[in-house]
């Protein structure tokens, strides 16, 4: 799976800032709000003024990517969100609540449909085409980029937008810290969308493989990572960035300890989370960063990327669910 | 991409049964599950006819064998999904690559609704346990926990067809070599929040719906879940009795007209019957029944008619809608749906749609009105179609 | 309330309640609500519905009058006066 196009809304100041761009972890406290650009020129002022944050995100993060790639009419659109459209949800939960079930009016409603993003990409593009939402917390955006491969693999020509967006609104974040969540990790949140198709011409980065695992142990994770290089005829050393999703939370610790030790002897290890915070379609960001690295952007403890012709990224979410993605320069 | 996909097993619980067995005995015996309100809390419990699954939430923790803390939603789906598991006498002795492919539109926003009045008063306020099951994957993951599925989870949510892309992604990634053995299907909890949000949007009908009827006034809502399990050749050569069907067509197809209503010319439901047909391999005369989207809205019977009139022309398969038992079950209606056009073709009958005086779609016969025995039934057409544009079919053909 | 006050109160409410991206003074009280005018939809009726529920305790009972009474701000004060006279 190449990507021919990237584009991320993040805590960082990412979007259409990919020459510009430094990452600087950030010292938000434990809140990472994304840095949203002006989207006048993006999206139409009739159609921003129903958006919630995470539907301005996707899609203007789902505009850029397309006129990136130079594609206006997309063979599938596909979305992964673990938590949905989040502010729209509780508008109507807390009318519902005060007007005591009446007099309600159906416009948070229709926004907190968790197809929202995707469907009202379709809805601007006018794109009649193969149009899918996974809503499957930390494997979310993992779940679109494996459906993205198998479109790709049943039809050669297809050019795929696929990306995941996740908002933190004040009541979830609420909610997360009361479980505990943010006690020794920010909080994040964002949008990112991506071009895919199955032939190399004009591809800023690849995706050769993804693995995703449910509860394993650190054997299982070791042996997921060493096969999903050796599938693509590489060791560990020929690996020269690890994206981690390691934070100062040491509950997976274990699992990155073992990751790192597998593959990160000769990589540079970036914690991607301390630039965008912990939220569960965080990947997405992951590759973005991965996709940039590959045209030669630094990241923050590495002076040069321009030997970078391979990335892993490594997530550990704590409610179980583990992916692995290896990337490579084109 | 051809290879053939397997139904090895059907789950179902809806307002018409507890099982596939009492959905389709419903079904034979003309006999809808709509009425007032009785299990949700709510406000419009006398206003608004429901097809609620007549058992509390007691009652299902019980039959479940939990604790009794969980979503509604996740257990209606464990029931369906391990009813459907059972059947296809899958039991984990032989190890397939096995997935869960589970679809909701609510999650476990039955319990969230009773979280918020006591966070919003304060916001330490509300058990947390309320809010462990409020995102949809956590639903999922329930579920697949109790069925001891590990290989590979998923939710779809693509709101009223979201079970129809369950069951698609379920075929692809067996058609892909990913895995052996799918259970694909959706489930949704009838909650107050979906509730009042269609009775904001105004196609809740106070009357006991009338899908595909000129005088339809809207949709009643419904709750449950439909599973079922899709295999590869190779698993269901394996298994102790024969599958049911193959699932020979599917698409997704977006309509990209308007947030919430469908475009008058039906383009996405066209292309996604048009899709689906076209994978088959079938031509628009071998389809022997239509399990209609049909919610009851003039919306949606206006716009799927006149798409099913662009694909059949004047040689009309004979049709109806099943929401007329069950009302409109959201995510999981595309499972519940698959489930019953599969008995359909298995017991060879058409199934009806109720209360339809003056049809739609006037040819004579066209619109299934009783159930019809000795039918051969070979190829179903199952549609289904959501906000967002989102508008899939599936096509089960017999074996 | 005069019928003057009554469509700059509206012309508040409904830039509010539907989150438009203009100025209240800037709409004219006989452009249309909808389509070519300031570009409303089916879902801004229902809006607009509950708009006249909870502000002014008007229900518009009869749906296919929605597009009679919503045709523009003026229109609807003109509903909203009637139907107020009608309840004193």
């Amino acid at each position: 799976m190449f990507i021919t196009a990237a584009s991320a809304i993040s805590p960082q100041k990412s979007f259409r800032n990919a020459d510009g761009f430094t990452a600087v972890p950030l010292t938000g406290g434990n809140r990472l709000l994304c840095s949203e650009p002006d989207y006048s020129s993006l999206i139409e002022p009739k159609l921003i003024r129903r958006m919630s944050r995470i539907i301005r995100m996707g899609v203007a993060t789902a505009i850029d990517a397309l006129q990136q790639a130079g594609v206006t009419d997309p063979s599938a659109i596909i979305t992964g969100t673990a938590y949905g459209c989040l502010e729209d949800t509780g508008i109507f939960l807390k009318r519902m609540v005060e007007n005591k079930e009446e007099m309600l009016t159906p416009t948070a409603f229709i926004q907190s449909t968790h197809n929202t993003v995707g469907a009202q990409i379709a809805l601007m593009l006018k794109c009649n085409s193969y149009n899918n939402t996974y809503v499957h917390r930390a494997l979310s955006f993992e779940t679109a980029l494996l459906d993205t491969m198998m479109l790709l693999k049943e039809n050669g020509t297809s050019q795929v937008l696929v990306g995941a967006a996740d908002e933190l609104t004040d009541q979830s974040f609420i909610i997360l810290e009361r479980f505990g969540l943010f006690r020794k990790q920010p909080a994040g949140e964002g949008a990112a969308f991506f071009v895919a198709k199955a032939s190399p011409d004009a591809a800023i980065a690849e995706v050769k493989g993804i693995r995703t695992l449910i509860n394993p142990g650190t054997q299982q994770v070791e042996d997921a990572v060493k096969t999903l290089l050796q599938t693509h005829g590489l060791g560990a050393d020929d690996v020269q960035l690890l994206l981690s999703g390691r934070t100062a939370d040491t509950a997976m610790d274990q699992y990155y300890n073992v990751v790192e030790q597998t593959i990160g002897n000769e990589a540079a290890v970036i914690q991607f989370k301390a630039l965008c915070g912990e939220y569960p379609t965080s990947t997405s960001f992951a590759l973005w960063l991965a996709c940039i690295t590959m045209q030669g952007k630094t990241m923050p403890g590495m002076t040069d990327a321009s030997h970078v012709r391979y990335a892993v990224i490594y997530n550990a979410d704590k409610s179980g669910y583990h992916s692995i993605m290896l990337i490579s320069k084109c | 991409m051809s290879a053939p996909v397997y139904i090895a097993g059907l789950g179902a619980i809806s307002g018409i049964g507890n099982d596939v067995a009492e959905n389709f005995r419903a079904l034979r015996e003309g006999r809808a599950g709509l009425s007032a309100i009785r299990y949700l809390d709510t406000v419009h419990k006398n206003t608004f006819p429901a097809g609620e699954v007549k058992s509390s939430n007691e009652e299902l923790a019980e039959r479940c064998g939990w604790m009794g803390s969980d979503s509604r939603t996740a257990m209606l789906g464990y029931l369906a999904a391990r009813e459907a598991l059972d059947d296809a006498g899958i039991n984990g002795s032989v190890a397939y690559r096995t997935g869960l492919i589970s679809a909701t539109s609510v999650g476990g926003m039955d319990l969230t609704e009773h979280f918020y009045p006591h966070f919003l008063a304060n916001n330490s306020g509300g058990k947390l346990r309320q809010v462990v099951e409020h995102e949809c994957g956590a639903v999922t993951e329930k579920m697949a926990a109790a069925l001891q599925v590990t290989d590979f989870v998923s939710t779809v949510s693509t709101a009223c067809s979201s079970s129809a892309n369950a069951i698609m992604l379920g075929a692809r990634m067996i058609r892909n070599g990913l895995l052996d053995v799918v259970i694909a299907g959706g489930t949704d909890a009838l909650s107050c929040f979906t509730l009042n949000g269609f009775n904001a949007l105004m196609i809740l009908d106070q009357q006991l719906c009338q899908p595909f009827d000129q005088q339809r006034r809207g949709l009643n809502l419904g709750e449950g879940a439909g599973f079922i399990v899709l295999v590869s050749e190779a698993v269901a050569k394996d298994l102790s009795k024969p599958a049911y069907a193959k699932l020979t067509g599917y698409a997704n197809a977006n309509d990209a007209y308007h947030q919430t209503a469908s475009s008058p010319d039906g383009t996405g439901s066209f292309l996604a019957m048009k899709g689906a047909l076209e994978m088959s391999g079938l031509q628009a005369s071998d389809i022997d029944y239509i399990n209609l989207h049909g919610t009851g809205t003039q919306n949606n019977d206006a716009s799927e008619s006149t798409a099913i009139r662009r694909i059949f022309g004047n040689s009309l398969p004979r049709m109806s809608s099943t929401k007329s038992f069950t009302g409109h079950t959201l995510a999981a209606c595309g499972g519940l749906e698959a489930v019953y056009s599969i008995k359909a073709m298995e017991q060879q009958c058409l199934l009806p749609g109720l209360r339809i005086s003056k049809p739609v779609i006037e040819e004579e016969g066209v619109m299934v009105n009783e159930f019809t025995n000795g039918i051969p039934v070979k190829n179903i057409l199952s549609n289904s179609f959501g906000f967002g544009g989102n508008c899939s079919s599936l096509i089960f053909s017999a074996i | 309330m005069s019928r003057e006050q009554l469509i700059e109160d509206l012309k508040r409410q409904i830039v509010a309640q539907l989150n438009l991206q203009v100025q209240p003074e800037s709409i004219n009280a006989d452009e249309p609500l909808f389509n070519e005018g300031l570009g409303l939809d089916s879902i801004d009726a229902l809006e607009l519905i509950v708009l006249m529920q909870q502000n002014y305790k008007i229900r518009l009972v009869n749906a296919e009058d929605g597009p009679k009474v919503f045709q523009s701000i003026g229109t609807m004060a003109d509903f909203i006066l009637e139907n107020q006279a009608e309840q004193n």
